[in-house]
């Protein structure tokens, strides 16, 4: 006999249960697997990218190019950094990522000297592991920088690294706190330029904190990305780097070996249209116009022609 | 304005997978609760004068110094201890249902505690044996006191999955991870708003279902007042 | 075994001395805390004291309270650091709307848990609602408004990891350098300390909380007869461990 209390018993069990299952059926099907399985549809090309906005511009431009060839794309998004992904890139969990070609050549390769574009990529060739590789370099790039105000460059009379060490005062830097343990950070400034600079934390990658840090003083220096439209937009002085201690970073796909030549060629054709003003314009219509990365990308692979 | 309206899918997808990692702790902790509640005041030793005494009371206070562990920190000790992934989902998951549980387990050892003695004498004068006197009995009694604490638990789990974001791990604190990469305070505005939208929602539902599943509690009477009471000395002291 | 390796990590003195070393972090998060919640205190403590005496806007001040335990604290952290940039006082603003609820709780909630025989006992006697106040309810609410201290503490403990996401120091600076640069054991070894940090303050303020009550009220506790309701004196912590 179904009683009362067996009635509610029932109810609360069936919520329970619905809502149990409902979930479980959107958890499955939403992109929450970062790298925990492989990928399994042998068609299916996943595409991650950084956790930075510029770089899902990117990626969202080889999905949909990608995608107008045929293929079906899965995109995983905001990954994390590099020390998470790349094993996930290794593993084929992931298939393409945009990469940036010197940060990704001092990954693999703690020692390397390549400084110019060519040669980083070529060592690039023989650094990456098996099962990946690197695509065309676009002639965009998108480089760490030591950024000062006008104000700043003007009363000390800096517009580049090799001047930093006759200023007085003490240098903080404001940047992600992996800026730290980077070659270019504040060990590669004493021994390339000789300057002793002490380091501000701020985990924006050079986004409006970092920037506002940069206007309020609480930072002389910053780490802002080159390809960041608020260097214009503030009239902030990048300052010059004659002893190339920050490599360049060429915007370049690094994929597993599931891109088969006709996707490969598809990617190619992002690169070939990319340069650096380009890439300035994708930025400055995320973070001024505030647009979502699919519109930008599609606007522009429109214009260009691609799709 | 104008970002949220276009891009209310954003919003929609994190909300979703925000419930994904949010919902199953609230549930299991608040599963997890009733035999650890239970076994806690069957060590109360007869005639104490405090529920939370003995072994009872170290379980109690375990719970409570877990509570006392920063979210970020414990999301990033359990991958050592239990060997998910940093960025899997799961470890949140785990860590979430920890947070229920030190929460839940003070609440259903107050609630299972404070059924009256002479009740349960009657229930077992009449026959019921020990399992159905805690299903028929104990755990009516107790429910208003349970669902006060599970609405508690409820409101932190969601407030808490944003924490995640920082991690990688898709919820709706990606909306701050990603507002304030790009400048876009109407970003993070929305995901606070939505965060409090989803607690509101969440915590009505689970008022209705309190008022479904214990229909005796829909008039003003005891229980409520108890439970109430309850929770207003929690709101105290937290 | 990454637990040993974390354990290396504390205990490791080449990571203490210096302006980053791990003790300056460690007292600028001991310091950010306590400051937070001390300025919350100021705020919250006489406006709870008004409500638990004279019982008037209990329903908005239970209602806000609601609404800012609710609050995500990395939504607040980041939209703060935001608008104000990454000077100290945009985390601190932020730190202390969070701690401002578990104070005005514990303020209002110690001041009505003293019971209002006893209250009109004091006015029979002839006292003054100032006196009252000053003389019967805030040294008998005193347990609860530690209670209400330390659970905010404790919330601003946690969210000051999380602070250092919008560039506020603390031992939070070395979970992020950690996690970006996948130093598990720094990661783990600064995540132990916070946690230890926490549980100091626990300890510290449940101690405080049982030395405050009155020696009156203490003595009659104990001779409470069985079977009496007990009030729950460290009742259920509400809010986000954040």
């Amino acid at each position: 006999m179904i009683t009362a209390p067996k009635l509610r018993a029932g109810i609360a069990a069936a919520v329970a249960l619905g809502v149990a299952a409902a979930l479980s059926g959107c958890a499955s099907s939403s992109p929450l697997d970062s790298g925990a399985s492989s990928s399994s549809d042998s068609k299916t090309i996943v595409i991650g990218s950084q956790a930075y906005y510029s770089n899902e511009i990117i990626a969202e431009l080889y999905a949909q190019v990608l995608e107008k060839d045929g293929f079906t794309v899965k995109r995983n998004y905001q990954i994390g950094q590099r020390e998470v992904y790349l094993p996930q890139l290794q593993k084929g969990a992931i298939d393409v990522m945009p990469e940036y070609s010197g940060n990704l050549l001092q990954y693999y390769d703690k020692n390397a000297t390549a400084k110019s574009e060519s040669d980083i990529a070529s060592a690039l060739e023989k650094a990456l592991p098996k099962g990946l590789r690197a695509l065309d370099a676009a002639e965009a790039t998108d480089q760490d920088s030591y950024t000062v105000t006008k104000e700043f460059s003007e009363q000390n009379d800096v517009t580049s690294l090799s001047d930093l060490s006759k200023v007085k005062e003490t240098l903080t830097v404001g940047a992600n706190s992996e800026n730290q343990t980077r070659p270019y950070g504040p060990k590669g400034l004493k021994s390339v330029y000789g300057v002793t600079v002490q380091s501000k934390a701020i985990e924006d990658s050079g986004g409006a904190l970092t920037v506002k840090a940069l206007k309020d003083g609480t930072v002389q220096l910053a780490d802002i990305y080159t390809a960041d439209p608020s260097i214009k937009a503030n009239d902030f002085v990048t300052l010059k780097d004659p002893k190339n201690l920050i490599v360049a970073q060429n915007v370049t796909p690094v994929v597993s070996d599931k891109v088969d030549d006709k996707a490969a060629a598809d990617i190619d054709k992002v690169s070939k249209v990319l340069t650096t003003d380009a890439l300035i314009e994708l930025n400055t219509k995320s973070t001024v116009d505030k647009e979502k990365s699919s519109e930008i990308a599609k606007a522009f692979l429109q214009e260009e022609g691609l799709l | 304005m104008n970002w949220v309206l276009s891009n209310l899918d954003t919003i929609w997808d994190d909300t979703v997978a925000h419930l994904a990692v949010a919902v199953p702790p609230i549930i299991i902790s608040f599963l997890l609760s009733i035999p650890i509640g239970w076994l806690v005041v069957r060590l109360r030793r007869p005639g104490a004068s405090r529920v939370s005494s003995g072994l009872g009371g170290a379980v109690v206070t375990v719970a409570g110094l877990l509570y006392a562990v920063p979210s970020l920190p414990l999301f990033i000790a359990l991958p050592g201890i239990i060997g998910t992934g940093l960025q899997d989902p799961v470890n949140v998951v785990v860590g979430l249902t920890l947070y229920g549980l030190a929460l839940m387990v003070r609440s259903t050892v107050d609630g299972l505690g404070s059924v009256d003695a002479a009740t349960t004498s009657a229930a077992t004068a009449m026959g019921y044996s020990g399992a159905q006197r805690f299903f028929r009995v104990d755990l009516p009694l107790a429910g208003p006191v349970l669902l006060a604490g599970l609405r508690v638990v409820a409101v932190s789990t969601i407030s808490l999955t944003t924490v995640g974001a920082v991690l990688g791990i898709q919820s709706l604190g990606s909306l701050f991870t990603d507002g304030i990469g790009r400048n876009i305070p109407e970003e993070i505005v929305s995901g606070i708003v939505t965060v409090l939208v989803l607690a509101i929602v969440i915590d009505g539902l689970l008022v209705l279902l309190g008022r479904a599943v214990m229909p005796w509690t829909r008039k003003d009477t005891t229980a409520k007042r108890r439970a109430r009471r309850v929770l207003q000395a929690a709101e105290a002291t937290s | 075994m990454i637990i040993g390796q974390a354990f290396a990590w504390v205990v490791d003195p080449t990571n203490y001395g210096g302006p980053d070393g791990v003790q300056a972090r460690l007292w600028e998060h001991v310091w950010i805390s306590l400051l937070a919640v001390l300025i919350a205190s100021v705020i919250a403590v006489p406006i709870g004291y008004l409500i638990g005496h004279t019982g008037r806007a209990r329903g908005l001040a239970i209602a806000l309270s609601g609404g800012i335990r609710a609050l995500p604290t990395l939504g607040v952290l980041t939209l703060f650091g935001l608008l104000l940039g990454v000077n100290l006082q945009a985390p601190l603003l932020a730190l202390v709307i969070l701690a401002v609820p578990s104070v005005l709780a514990g303020a209002y909630a110690g001041i009505e848990s003293v019971e209002p025989v006893t209250v009109d006992a004091a006015r029979a006697q002839g006292m003054t609602g100032w006196q009252i106040l000053t003389r019967v309810e805030i040294p008998l609410g005193l347990p609860l408004l530690i209670g209400g201290i330390r659970a905010a503490v404790l919330q601003v403990v946690a969210t000051a990891t999380l602070a250092a996401y919008v560039g506020a120091g603390g031992l939070g600076g070395y979970v992020f350098l950690g996690l970006k640069t996948q130093d598990y054991a720094m990661m783990l070894g600064a995540s132990i300390l916070v946690i230890a940090l926490a549980i100091a303050f626990e300890i510290v303020f449940s101690v405080l909380q049982r030395a405050v009550v009155p020696a009156g009220v203490a003595e009659r506790s104990t001779r409470r007869h069985p079977g009496s309701r007990e009030r729950t004196r460290t009742p259920l912590p509400e809010g986000t461990p954040s």
